[in-house]
């Protein structure tokens, strides 16, 4: 178990090491990356003393491995837009991500697991058409357009919700809706076939046999182990979590990360948008390895 | 001992011949109620949509009743020609730049197809041959190729595509490579377990042993056996592709203006959503449609032709 837990430790630096590189590189693809700060005021001093800032004069490798180790120290330079260092740009936009990730993490859970259960269970009938009817539209909905029309409903033409920003809770509603209905389009599927799959096995004929109530059997026995495979998609699930998040910040004009980043696009603020990657990257990268390791807790089989 | 079986044996063997007369009602169904039960087998509103749309895209220039990128000014935000104020000169009403809507939806069906069509053949064939030569040679080049396939799974790909795009430029170029770098991997991956399970074949050793060249014996014995998977998989991603084309085209970093791409008109909309819903509503009803479409087909042509296909999906 150590070893594993150790070897997917090696696994996860090494991918944060290669996104790097990958970033770095791409500070320089675009040849001198100081033209990214050039300005119609900027001086030729300014201009020089930018090079030996960056230590451009040196090979790219030792390049990298100052703009790396500034990176892990949290120094990714300053916000072109704002004057500041972009480490506190990115950290102040933290909370507000985080709370509507979490409602909509909440909405997804609670529609897809219960919903899933239940089409499952009650394959072919209404309950598995409205999941699956659910399902297949979140997975075809664009997530932004979905958040532009839950405005031009509820918002403009009902008036029963504000349109988004912060504020009091109901201007989570339809954000959080947005987001977690994309969510638990792809989580709905994947509860639905596994529980699909638990209900053909033996050891719930041996549990119906043994006089189990259906109700025990569906919500404890089934249940338990249908959540595996979920387990095991949660990374991609939340890979497309992201990528919703910053879609409906966009949409909503939430202040989280996502908005925080596309800002960062319109404003050719380079050093906002390297921080805002480098962040979520390592969120990420940290959720995948958790579940790796919880999965190969929860279920002994698995070695790697 | 074997008489008790024989006895049990022959009353179910009975029954399977004279199954055609235990089901009357299954020979019986005629008309409607057959003619249902047939349309239900196959995928017909979704093909029927694909091909609407393949047509749509090809003959956009005789479809569509105005020009997509030219408008007037006086003629902005004119709703639909079913409301009030709407005129029959523009079905769907203009966006506002007076430009004619529904031209423009027909126009951005292009976009979005020849996106789609652009990436995946060139993520199916460059996924399939690292897939293959993965599984094939085995080792160290397959530990190499699958780490990397790892990797790109692992990024998140819409904070990439913004980085990439404010460093390289906005362009249909970029973003084209931008989605292949992407989308290849499943490819590979898939093809990668295919090939592992394929070189174990009998088949395969007598070629080898026939003395076939590595080259050959990819490209004429294996390639075969997994080209199904890899239409399949091809069909399934073609709906999630125009997804994520429409998602970066909405953030500004896809499609450049003023070509019509849905994500783009939808984009165009939102400063208008409380007075002109239209110029939101088409465009991104459009690719709902779209995605609907291809995503009932990819599942059809899954479970018919490669159920395997669906543990992994």
């Amino acid at each position: 178990m150590a070893k594993f837990v150790l070897r997917r430790l090696v696994y996860a630096v090494a991918m944060l090491v290669a996104v790097s590189v990958f970033l770095f590189s791409l500070t320089r693809a675009a040849g001198d990356p100081r033209f990214l700060y050039l300005n119609e005021y900027t001086t030729k001093e300014q201009w020089d003393s930018w090079g030996k800032a960056m230590g451009l004069e040196k090979p790219l490798v030792v390049q990298y491995a100052v703009w790396a180790s500034k990176a892990v120290k949290g120094d990714f330079g300053r916000s072109l837009r704002d004057q500041r260092p972009a480490l506190s740009v990115v950290k102040e936009r933290i909370p507000a991500t985080l709370q509507l990730g979490t409602a909509a993490f909440i909405i997804a859970v609670m529609v897809a697991v219960p919903l899933g259960v239940m089409s499952a269970v009650k394959k072919g009938t209404g309950w598995d058409y409205f999941g699956r009817t659910f399902a297949l539209f979140g997975q075809a909905m664009p997530s932004f357009w979905l958040g532009l029309m839950l405005i031009i409903i509820f918002a403009v033409q009902l008036r029963l919700l504000p349109t988004g920003q912060r504020g009091g809770p109901d201007h989570f509603i339809l954000p959080a809706i947005t987001l977690g209905w994309i969510s638990a389009a792809g989580l709905l599927r994947l509860v639905r076939s596994a529980v699909l799959e638990v209900l053909d096995s033996e050891f719930i004929k041996l549990a119906r046999a043994k006089g189990v109530g259906e109700r025990e059997i569906i919500w404890k026995h089934a249940l338990k182990n249908a959540l595996i495979p979920p387990l095991t998609y949660s990374g991609i699930i939340f890979a497309a979590f992201i990528t919703g998040s910053v879609v409906t910040e966009t949409v909503f004009g939430w202040p989280g990360l996502g908005r925080l980043g596309i800002d960062a696009v319109n404003n050719n603020d380079f050093p906002v948008m390297v921080a805002v990657v480098s962040f979520l990257t390592l969120i990420y990268v940290g959720v995948a390895l958790f579940v790796d390791v919880a999965y190969a807790f929860v279920d002994p089989r698995i070695r790697y | 001992m074997a008489e008790r079986i024989t006895k049990r044996a022959l009353p179910r063997a009975g029954a399977a011949q004279a199954g055609a007369v235990v089901y009357p009602a299954l020979a019986r169904r005629t008309g409607v109620r057959k003619w249902w039960a047939e349309f239900r087998r196959w995928p017909v509103v979704p093909v029927a949509l694909v091909v609407l749309l393949l047509v749509t895209a090809v003959f956009s220039p005789l479809l569509a009743p105005h020009d997509p990128t030219k408008g007037s000014l006086r003629d902005r935000n004119i709703p639909p020609a079913w409301s009030a104020e709407g005129t029959s000169k523009h079905l769907l009403g203009t966006d506002p730049l007076g430009r004619d809507l529904l031209s423009r939806v027909i126009y951005g069906s292009r976009i979005s197809l020849m996106v789609a069509m652009v990436v995946l053949t060139l993520g199916a064939i460059g996924g399939t041959t690292l897939g293959l030569i993965s599984g094939w040679f085995g080792g160290q080049v397959d530990e190499v190729a699958m780490r990397f396939v790892d990797f790109t799974f692992a990024i998140p790909f819409i904070l990439v595509a913004l980085v990439v795009v404010i460093v390289l430029g906005q362009s249909l170029a970029v973003i084209i490579a931008l989605l292949v770098v992407f989308s290849w991997n499943s490819f590979a991956r898939q093809v990668r377990g295919e090939t592992l399970k394929l070189k174990t074949e009998a088949y395969v050793d007598i070629a080898r042993i026939a003395g076939a060249s590595t080259p050959h014996i990819l490209w004429r014995h294996l390639l075969p056996g997994v080209v199904n998977t890899v239409l399949v998989l091809t069909s399934l991603k073609v709906g999630s592709l125009i997804l994520t084309e429409s998602v970066l085209s909405f953030l500004g970093v896809g499609v450049p203006p003023p070509t019509p791409a849905w994500g783009l008109m939808v984009s165009d909309g939102r400063d208008y959503i409380d007075t002109a819903w239209w110029v939101t509503a088409f465009p991104g009803g459009a690719i709902l449609l779209t995605v609907l479409a291809f995503n009932f087909l990819g599942d059809w042509l899954r479970d018919h032709f490669d159920p395997r296909l669906r543990q992994s999906m």
